[in-house]
């Protein structure tokens, strides 16, 4: 964390998904750029409306798969044919069609163990600590049926005022400062 | 698929039951199911089914120690038949794992909205099969302190797994199965354990579901990585279920036991797999909905769809057993047509009829509209194609290895009482877990019934 101020940010709330999806598009086309928004179930086009498209998550997972089934037939291909090879009634040692379905386990277990912990590690999890917390109503309802929106203190644009009342201008039932205490 | 659409009014929709009772919200129905694990006091009920649980796995370990001690001499195997419960159990129980993939996975990839209530227990329920089941094959072995032989690790020895033995395959696939169906349920639990750390009302709480949930905090960004990595996680599982039944069979088809070498195996193990499954998720849905007031959740749609599932994946099974008939007595091969036999009048054939019984004949009730409604009728089904499922396995089992080549290396099988002990002792684990399950994490998946809130479009929204 290299940006240390008292102030995360701003957050406003909102009773509805459509109204937090109108006020992010909103914040984008006023020029803010460094926002995000939480949501208790995942909403459609929340995250192109924050100015967020591209994931590495399916690449990740992609190179995990690769990496599995590449390794997996090698592992096979390596015991089989040079650190333990047996004539078993003159079959060849590379007897490739024997070695599928372990190649294919290999690549289903490392594409999913990638997936996952990509996933994680761009989203930084586990993280102990996380400003947002430290806002009341959004520890107790951000997870059951509130959606907030969060203009960061970082964004060029950020103006304790001018911030809070553009949340209040799209409609977001409460604007409050979040603190960033140590 | 924007929030603000509601469902399409067709009348054709509208005739079914709903996949969620009407009048819900997202706060009531993340009350009511984060309120069984946090809120709710331990019933008498529980308690007492927790403790007949757990002294049947006491039982297990009994049984499982005395094995050790002992040897598998304790066992009613021999030769000829080295397979006997320990294979037929485990079989029986990665099969019934298979539903809760099938639920979650490609239910998902389908976009039916139906598994939302229940695909969490039976995520659990696949954990907890796949464990029950991973227990049989070590015991197996005999000096299951060697187990780990089977892995691929240097050893001082410079030996290597026979990477071209189903039985290895094996040992990928169930490992792979054990490990990716937990990383699905994990993730799939980890915005449910953050609603728990958000609402819970004690420290202890608080600091379990905190360490769990990581930290999510319901980020837009969050979601978005998240749903990415969970419909590849859906695409990834849904090739990885279907695999691993088929090489389950791959341990019967790639040996040329008479009864076993028939490649009708890998599709007929898998339709099977989802066939016992789905009567063992019907089995735990009928008493959780009941015992936990869930009925608005899993609703009649669920089991009609479920004994649908059955019903169709029942006839697959059939027809399985009609081709291993077909072919027996196509091929003309005097030991597939004796097996055949076998199975009609052999020392064993009570068996095979019960499992035609269990398996084919009472399953198409099913096909009754009232039947399917019958939450007692319903029950009793699924109990009857479980325990069809079971004796399906001991049938190819016991049949072929007590019968093959040569009458002179013919034998008997017959279970002792540290057989059946296991047997129901995997049983009482798998119940436990259970118990453990609906009272320690939400069985039904929070923040996917949010999301079918708005999509049902019965949200919050006119209430203020």
């Amino acid at each position: 964390m290299e940006h240390r101020s008292p102030i995360h940010g701003i957050m406003g709330e909102f009773e509805t998904p459509e109204d937090l999806l109108a006020a992010s598009r909103q914040a984008r086309d006023a020029g803010y750029k460094h926002i995000d928004a939480y949501t208790p179930f995942p909403i459609e086009g929340l995250a192109a409306a924050i100015g967020f498209r591209w994931t590495f998550v399916p690449l990740i997972t992609l190179s995990g798969g690769l990496l599995g089934g590449l390794g997996g037939f090698g592992l096979q291909y390596w015991c089989s044919a040079i650190a333990y090879p047996e004539n078993i009634g003159g079959r060849s040692l590379n007897s490739w069609p024997a070695f599928i379905p372990v190649t294919f386990e290999m690549t289903v277990l490392f594409a999913s163990l990638f997936a996952v912990v990509g996933m994680l590690a761009l989203n930084k999890l586990p993280q102990p600590y996380h400003p947002v917390f430290n806002v009341e109503r959004f520890a107790a309802q951000a997870s059951t049926d509130r959606f907030f929106l969060c203009i960061e203190a970082r964004d060029a644009k950020f103006d304790l005022v001018e911030t809070a009342r553009f949340l209040e201008s799209v409609h977001a039932t409460h604007v409050v400062e979040v603190r960033d205490e140590d | 698929m924007s929030v603000t659409q509601t469902p399409t009014n067709s009348p054709e929709i509208r005739r079914l039951d709903p996949v969620l009772e009407p009048g819900h919200t997202y706060a009531s129905v993340t009350d009511k199911i984060a309120a069984v694990v946090l809120t709710r006091p331990l019933g008498i009920g529980w308690l007492a089914g927790f403790a007949l649980c757990f002294s049947i796995v006491m039982l297990l370990t009994v049984a499982v120690a005395w094995l050790f001690t002992k040897g598998v001499g304790i066992w009613g195997i021999n030769i000829p038949i080295g397979w006997g419960f320990a294979i037929v159990n485990f079989v029986w129980w990665i099969g019934i794992g298979h539903a809760g993939t099938l639920i979650s996975a490609i239910l998902f990839l389908l976009n039916q909205k139906w598994r939302t209530s229940i695909n969490r227990f039976a995520e659990a329920m696949t954990l907890f099969a796949v464990a029950c089941a991973g227990i049989f094959p070590l015991i197996h072995t005999g000096r299951p302190w060697m187990a780990y032989y089977m892995f691929p690790y240097p050893s001082t020895m410079g030996l290597w797994p026979q990477f071209r033995s189903p039985l290895i395959w094996d040992v990928f696939a169930v490992s792979t199965y054990g490990t990716v169906s937990l990383l699905f349920w994990y993730i799939g639990l980890l915005p449910d354990l953050a609603t728990l750390r958000d609402r819970a009302k004690y420290k202890y709480q608080q600091v379990i579901f905190g360490i769990l949930s990581m930290g999510w905090r319901n980020s837009a960004r969050h979601w978005h990585r998240y749903q990415s990595a969970y419909l590849l996680l859906a695409g990834l599982a849904t090739p990885l279920v279907l695999s691993v039944h088929t090489v389950v069979s791959f341990d019967f088809a790639i040996a040329i036991v008479p009864g076993w070498h028939t490649t009708i195996f890998p599709p007929y193990f898998v339709a099977g797999a989802i066939y016992s499954g789905f009567a063992m998720v019907i089995t735990i849905a009928i008493p959780l909905r009941k015992a936990y007031g869930l009925e608005d959740f899993i609703t009649m749609r669920h089991l009609d769809n479920m004994a649908k599932v059955m019903l169709a994946t029942g006839l697959i099974v059939a027809y399985g057993y009609f081709i291993e008939f077909v072919l027996a007595y196509y091929s003309g091969n005097k030991f597939d047509v004796f097996l055949a036999n076998q199975r009609l009048h052999g020392p064993y054939s009570h068996f095979y009829y019960a499992l035609l019984l269990c398996n084919i004949l009472t399953p198409q009730l099913l096909w009754m509209e009232k039947v399917r409604r019958s939450i007692p009728a319903l029950f009793l089904l699924s109990l009857v194609i479980n325990t069809g499922m079971w004796l399906e396995r001991f049938v190819i089992v016991v049949i072929s290895l007590t019968r093959d080549f040569m009458p002179s290396a013919w034998g008997r099988y017959s279970a002792t009482f540290w057989d059946y002990a296991t047997l129901l002792g995997t049983l009482g684990l798998f119940t436990m877990l259970l118990f453990l399950f609906v009272r320690g994490l939400p069985a039904i998946a929070i923040a996917e019934m949010r999301e079918l809130v708005a999509h049902e479009g019965h949200s919050k929204k006119g209430h203020d």
